[in-house]
């Protein structure tokens, strides 16, 4: 083995294609140094635009408002005025953002928890129970992620506003909900969005645990809300945490949802509500966009690149092995 | 300037509500399937005592167990399904035959508008646009990009940089590039764009006025989000390629072009089609960038976001769930696609 050892390390050498000629080598460390040139250059590019609104957001309103953003090197003058009006200026024109942020809050948290447990029952009954039909729900719930949300809005709305009769008989009374109520809606309705891809994708994890496993815990007499809670809910940990972090930007990024069920006021809209309606009617007042742009963004950055490992597992697992 | 943090209470009070039921209805649920199988068996184990003891029959085990279980499961998934989205899409899908208050029938006339009205034929037409130039550009540069930072250094945070905008929301990305497209009359430019434009020595303009150009700028916003989510599933893509076929064709001495075309392009050919099609739904369903760069003035509007207008600012039900329908239709052949192209690469 030891004599053998060198001559295999140099024979991966060779093939590995590294040039024998020092031109070669020179070209080949010169590709690789231009690959990263490159890289690194398109790298930053896409980054200025976000970099541009950090420090505007930083910058006082009538600088933002007439020089570019890019002067603030050679003529450094910060401040967090516009923060503190964007977040808790008392004009309805400032925004009130902090109040925003906290409906943000208030929908998102359950709006991610709701559909992860549901999703995780099912994705447990659809891989691990043998019941008549089981293929065919799964095939129903997967088809279900090609609906597009739109298909869906206008009749759960009335839903919401008109409850349900069937014949003149009320099957559901209407919600009519005020104000901060209306939170509930739009946790309805995240969850029902969410569930056939949460489904899909805790299934492709759940189905991959290995049967022997489960197998053992049946014959110990384990029942499957024993096995599911004590075997297999820690073993899907990082499958959780992808999802939720998908479910969670998802969330809380969200326009659409947001504006029709929880509406416009200061009560319930979320973040991206009241930016875009500031970006819509008072467009010019640059100092409250950047620095309100900044504020809903920040809290998903954070999210993401703490748990960016787990987002791109979820993310391959979901398309890649599909 | 003050901010009374007492008004925030009743949406605390409202989340910890949401919080509870949580709690309530998903420890509920475990606690009912833990409870009741438990109550069974012992009830069970009483009748076969007592058949030994007394020498009755003995109880047969029940075998539809296994389905109960499974009901339970699956109830609260099936049940918000059915309520969320099966039945509105039902109810969509009738709504679109009915005129804009839903109370008489219409027929295909919502269609016949939707082709016939030249505003809508635009709206057609830009929506074509940005699905035909969103995947393929948005893939195209994840691909270019993810060959290029496989050799380079510093590759971890070269990619987290493209990859950042993926966390940030469609109204976010908006408004950093509304600020980047910004255009002042007069004096020092404060737009990005506008800057390089008039240090190029060109005319400053307003750009998403600008009918055909307005609709690039805003796909620009959008293949600068989704680029990288191309690149991170194309690279993990390219890292999976076995070192043993590089290898071997290296050893044949093929070009880095060849290496490319007749390598790296067929290894990575499920995930490239993975990628294209998930984009192209994302696209078809466009909705937050236009609404908040031009709430679909000066030509810019998509299907999605007129479909909003229709149905929650007119009042046009019919239309707006025409243009639903619509929507559902585009995607469907895009998705049979990918499902045969699955089948295929299962039975390859």
């Amino acid at each position: 083995m030891t004599t053998a050892t060198p001559t295999v390390a140099a024979g991966t050498q060779k093939t590995d294609g590294t040039p024998t000629t020092t031109a070669g080598r020179v070209r080949k460390r010169l590709n690789s140094r231009t690959a990263t040139l490159v890289s690194i250059v398109i790298a930053v590019v896409w980054t200025i635009p976000t970099f541009g609104l950090l420090v505007s957001s930083l910058r006082p309103e009538d600088e933002i408002k007439t020089t570019g953003w890019w002067t603030a090197f050679t003529n450094p003058q910060f401040t967090l005025e516009n923060y503190q009006q964007v977040l808790f200026g008392r004009s309805s024109s400032s925004g009130q953002l902090a109040g925003s942020f906290i409906n943000s809050l208030a929908i998102t948290i359950p709006s991610v928890l709701f559909p992860l447990a549901f999703a995780c029952l099912a994705a447990y009954a659809l891989a691990w129970i043998n019941f008549r039909g089981r293929d065919w729900v799964y095939i129903a719930i997967f088809a279900l992620q090609i609906v597009p949300l739109q298909m869906a809005l206008v009749p759960l709305l009335k839903f919401f506003s008109t409850g349900v009769t069937l014949g003149g008989v009320t099957l559901m009374p209407a919600w009519d909900l005020v104000d901060e109520q209306k939170f509930a809606q739009v946790w309805f309705a995240h969850t029902c969005f969410a569930l056939p891809f949460a489904v899909f994708l805790l299934h492709n994890f759940i189905s991959q645990l290995p049967g022997d496993l489960m197998e053992a815990a049946r014959v110990d007499g384990a029942t499957h809300p024993k096995i599911f809670r004590t075997i297999v809910l820690p073993l899907i940990t990082p499958a959780l945490a992808a999802f939720g972090i998908f479910q969670f930007l998802w969330v809380w990024n969200d326009l659409l949802v947001a504006l029709i069920f929880a509406g416009g006021g200061d009560e319930t809209a979320p973040l991206t509500v009241q930016l875009a309606e500031m970006a819509g009617t008072r467009g010019n007042e640059w100092q409250r966009l950047t620095a309100g742009a900044f504020v809903s963004i920040v809290v998903p950055l954070i999210v993401f690149l703490s748990l960016q490992r787990f987002f791109v597992r979820g993310l391959l697992a979901g398309s890649v092995k599909g | 300037m003050e901010f009374d943090f007492a008004d925030q209470q009743p949406k605390l009070l409202m989340l910890m509500y949401g919080l509870v039921a949580f709690v309530l209805v998903v420890g509920g649920l475990l606690l009912l399937l833990d409870v009741v199988p438990a109550w069974f068996a012992r009830r069970r184990e009483a009748q076969l005592i007592a058949a030994s003891v007394g020498g009755g029959p003995l109880p047969r085990r029940r075998k539809q167990r296994e389905g109960l279980f499974a009901f339970f499961f699956l109830l609260p998934t099936l049940l918000l399904l059915v309520i969320g989205l099966v039945v509105p899409a039902i109810r969509t899908t009738l709504l679109s035959l009915m005129d804009g208050t839903s109370t008489n029938w219409v027929g295909l006339r919502n269609y016949g508008w939707m082709f016939s009205d030249d505003s809508i034929f635009r709206v057609l037409i830009n929506t074509l646009v940005w699905v035909l130039l969103v995947p393929l550009v948005a893939t195209g540069f994840g691909l270019i990009y993810a060959v290029l930072v496989d050799k380079a250094r510093f590759e971890a945070v070269a990619k987290s940089l493209i990859f950042l905008p993926m966390a940030i929301s469609f109204v976010g990305a908006s408004i950093i590039w509304k600020f980047v497209y910004a255009y002042r009359g007069d004096g020092d430019q404060i737009g990005l764009l506008n800057q390089i434009v008039v240090s190029l020595g060109g005319e400053p303009k307003q750009w998403l006025l600008e009918s055909p150009l307005n609709t690039l700028l805003l796909i620009v916003i959008m293949v600068w989000i989704q680029a990288g989510f191309a690149m991170v599933v194309l690279s993990a893509a390219i890292k999976a390629i076995p070192g043993d076929i590089v290898e071997a064709a290296r050893l044949d001495g093929v070009s880095p072009w060849q290496m490319f075309w007749q390598i790296t392009m067929p290894s990575i050919r499920p995930a490239l089609i993975v990628v294209v099609v998930t984009l192209t739904i994302a696209t078809l369903k466009v909705f937050d960038i236009v609404r908040t760069s031009t709430n679909g003035n000066y030509d810019t509007s998509v299907i999605a976001s007129e479909m909003y207008n229709q149905a929650f600012r007119y009042g046009q039900n019919g239309q707006g769930s025409a243009l639903a329908v619509f929507l559902f239709i585009l995607v469907i052949p895009v998705v049979i696609y990918q499902i045969r192209n699955l089948r295929q690469q299962r039975e390859g």
